[in-house]
């Protein structure tokens, strides 16, 4: 069997984050040469010819008419080693907590980086550096940078290096090491470095690989499978006449199978899995990592929301209200009004108590019962959440509040 | 609410007539009513007729009836219904008249249009916050109200915002699938289109068109583009059904903004945007929200001058810092209605004390959102007039930490 992996593509908006996937999508015959000059001719017609590729990622309506990617695009793709699966996550501030849903299903990430003047620039403001703290305190370990639009660059060899200090600069402070990330001058619309080694005369100072080869160098996480069973619901729709309620999403630990009775939380409402697949094609059995549709049996739809977690009947995770956790202070915080936010799930709740803050390399106890929390600190609070939902010890989340990430966090206990 | 008779000064029972007359009045008298206060209304009581009316032309088979009488009873609790405006209160009926007898357990609920009698004999008796209470809400200047749609993709909650409340009126929620490769096509659309539909079909049934269209803004709040999305939404049906004071609605009094999410908290950020500020400018709920905003603009500074929970703010005031000059005390309601007498003069005594000193006291209601803000601060906050350190020093607690160790190797992966 070949290898898995995931990967999101994460970054600020416009930099060419749909359009790179579409490129890579067509020239790995992913995507036919007919439907593609049909989305092309849709693109002229409304006068946006270059968002022909992004078209591939972005179906629907709202996302053509805008040309912003607003929710995850998933679609998958094989190279000779390894089976891949895209999560194209939208760069827009607006829509974080669908990228953080889909960060949340990656081992790696592509941080997509516009390489022409001033676009680069505003991106590090924006949701650059924004994506790529995310990405690491939800869990993704290696990063690809795909330094992107070099094109319009010229294949400036300087401003390259230059992006690639800076940013390197910026991700080491971030906690990334070194070896975890490597930049890939590319370009999407002209499909230089994503697959196939560019032409063009001016960037003939680059040797390196390109976009592809760098993907598949990567090492695949090591998954938790002897861990009970947990799965992120990212979507709940009818899969066909024959399986009217099917749910995808990423198995973050354990194994099922067909047959299996298992629970969703936090309704508790018992189902059976009559069908998986993955990739579109049928299977028996899935493994932690894997993104896959089940087709339940013997549960209304009612009792299904995205950001629901699956688990065995004989493992369940439990609805809780309250938890500790240790987080990692990105912006001020106090006892405050907040979004928890776990993979897909989101849910209002709020800052309780400040228990202490830490020192962050030995973990000792600083300050007991701080006032405020200053940024880049690390300390112990406590959340206390609207509804009860289903969260356990050593989960990872991000508290979010008024379009900003005020911090992650990893839960000790809960209650 | 309209308040008839008073004398708030009578040397054994001081005490206030009252009419309450629109459902926020209902707030007020919560508001106002305490524990071991006299009320005095009138009431429906069932009585057993049988007992001790033998010349009755009953067999002894007991009989009940359905009486109206007036009660005054020594209060003991107060429930509040926010979405129904229901004030249930019980206590001990302290006059005796043919039907009750001394002693016996009464549950009053208070009507509109109906006048009752509050009267605090014993403690503080009408101290100066149920007296600014009372004054505030017999003021017959206009109110403003709002209609809020707080909105994120397949989830919104319609609320309406007067001028001491934010009840949420009905939540809508809609599974919308996402979009996938292999996909029906148009499925996420026909799921918003579902979720708009039945949160159009939801909010025509709680909002007033004919009053809307005259003058109640209604706010749709979203991230991205649902908000906008809803109104284009809305146009569309208006147009089909030919629903005229809706377009009305639509023309002048719909605004659509920017929330950052789809839970209720985002409001904050929805009453603080220019756009809503410039409309809804000398609103108390406004204010409160630029006053929690300037609050935690300052806390964040860290100079020393924003503090918040109990025991730091009553240390601040002893030591005067919440004076003249700058200072605002910020206060939740929610501290005056404590259940005990002692609990709710200690609150008093300390508006009191900020208000003799010169500075400013802005009692906050903890049914908006800004109000649950300082709810999680402790209810209670203040901007000192002069920055202080060291007000959290505490007498030191032992809690017996042994998580240093496993905290070194978590803090590593954070």
């Amino acid at each position: 069997m070949k290898r898995a992996m995931n990967f999101v593509v994460i970054g600020h908006v416009d930099h060419g984050k749909s359009t790179l996937m579409g490129r890579l999508l067509y020239d790995l015959k992913v995507v036919d040469e007919r439907s593609l000059s049909k989305l092309r001719k849709e693109a002229e017609t409304i006068g946006k010819s270059s968002f022909a590729f992004a078209w591939v990622m972005d179906q629907t309506s709202e996302e053509r008419e805008r040309g912003v990617t607003v929710d995850i695009a998933t679609n998958s793709f094989e190279t000779d080693s390894t089976r891949f699966t895209i999560l194209d996550a939208p760069g827009h501030r607006d829509f974080i907590p669908n990228m953080i849903a889909g960060a949340s299903q990656a081992d790696i990430a592509v941080l997509v980086i516009d390489a022409s003047t001033n676009s680069f620039e505003s991106g590090l403001k924006g949701q650059t550096k924004e994506h790529a703290l995310l990405a690491r305190s939800i869990g993704v370990q290696r990063l690809i940078i795909a330094v992107n639009k070099m094109d319009s660059a010229k294949w400036s060899q300087d401003r390259y290096q230059e992006i690639c200090q800076q940013m390197s600069a910026f991700l080491s402070s971030a906690g990334f090491q070194s070896s975890k990330f490597t930049f890939v001058p590319c370009a999407g619309l002209t499909g230089d470095n994503v697959t196939r080694q560019t032409t063009d005369e001016a960037a003939r100072w680059y040797k390196g690989n390109t976009l592809i080869e760098e993907l598949e160098a990567s090492e695949p996480t090591v998954r938790s499978m002897s861990k009970s069973l947990r799965m992120t619901v990212g979507d709940v729709f009818r899969g066909g006449i024959t399986n009217p309620v099917s749910v995808s999403g990423r198995i973050d630990s354990g194994t099922l199978q067909i047959g299996d009775s298992i629970l969703a939380m936090p309704s508790a409402e018992l189902a059976f899995i009559k069908g998986i697949e993955i990739d579109n094609e049928g299977a028996d059995w899935a493994v932690a990592g894997q993104i896959v549709t089940l087709h339940l049996a013997d549960i209304d739809p009612v009792h299904l929301r995205p950001g629901d977690i699956i688990c065995h009947t004989t493992e369940p995770v439990q609805n809780v209200a309250h938890f500790t956790a240790k987080i990692l202070a990105f912006e001020h915080v106090m006892p405050m009004s907040l979004n928890v936010h776990r993979g897909r799930l989101n849910m209002a709740g709020k800052v309780t108590r400040l228990i202490s803050t830490l020192d962050k390399s030995t973990g000792q106890v600083l300050r007991k019962k701080p006032r405020i929390l200053q940024p880049g600190s690390v300390a112990r609070v406590e959340v206390e959440m609207e509804k009860s939902i289903p969260l356990e010890a050593g989960i990872r989340i991000v508290l979010r509040s008024e379009a900003q990430t005020i911090a992650t966090g990893l839960i000790e206990s809960v209650r | 609410m309209r308040n008839p008779k008073k004398d708030l000064n009578a040397r054994d029972a001081p005490y206030a007539t009252l009419i309450p007359e629109d459902p926020e009045d209902m707030w007020h008298c919560y508001n106002l009513i305490q524990p071991s206060d006299l009320l005095r209304a009138s009431a429906i009581r069932k009585v057993n007729l049988s007992a001790g009316n033998s010349n009755d032309d009953n067999n002894g088979s007991s009989r009940n009836k359905r009486v109206h009488i007036t009660l005054t009873i020594r209060v003991r609790s107060i429930d509040f219904d926010p979405a129904a405006a229901q004030l249930h209160v019980n206590g001990q009926v302290v006059e005796e008249n043919e039907h009750v007898p001394l002693g016996s357990h009464h549950t009053l609920d208070l009507e509109l249009q109906r006048a009752f009698t509050l009267s605090k004999p014993g403690g503080g008796g009408w101290d100066s916050v149920a007296r600014q209470i009372l004054a505030e809400s017999t003021e017959s200047a206009h109110k403003a109200v709002v209609w809020a749609v707080v909105m994120q993709e397949g989830k919104a909650q319609i609320c309406h915002i007067t001028e001491h409340q934010t009840v949420v009126k009905a939540s809508v929620e809609v599974s919308v699938p996402r979009k996938r490769v292999g996909g029906a096509a148009g499925e996420s659309e026909k799921g918003m289109e579902r979720f708009f539909e039945m949160l159009l079909g939801t909010l025509l049934r709680y909002i007033d068109l004919s009053v809307s269209a005259a003058g109640t803004p209604l706010l749709l709040a979203s991230p991205g583009f649902v908000a906008s999305s809803f109104q284009g939404y809305m146009k569309k049906q208006a147009v089909r059904t030919g629903n005229r004071p809706l377009l009305q609605l639509l023309q002048k009094n719909v605004i659509v903004t920017y929330a950052s999410s789809g839970h209720l908290h985002a409001l904050n950020e929805v009453l603080a945007s220019p756009a809503i500020k410039t409309r809804l400018a000398d609103t108390k709920f406004a204010r409160e929200t630029g006053l929690m905003d300037k609050f935690f603009t300052m806390l964040r500074l860290d100079d020393g001058r924003a503090w918040y929970g109990p025991r730091e703010i009553e240390r601040a005031v002893d030591q005067g810092a919440v004076g003249s000059g700058g200072g605002i005390l910020l206060i939740n309601d929610t501290l005056f209605r404590a259940n005990n007498v002692a609990e709710r003069k200690r609150w008093v005594s300390l508006v009191d004390r900020v208000a003799s000193g010169g500075g400013e006291v802005r009692k906050l209601s903890s049914m908006h959102e800004s109000g649950k803000r300082l709810e999680s601060l402790g209810n209670i906050a203040a901007i000192l007039t002069y920055p202080l350190e060291d007000l959290d020093e505490e007498e030191e607690e032992e809690e017996g930490e042994d998580q240093a160790a496993n905290d070194a190797i978590d803090t590593q992966q954070l």
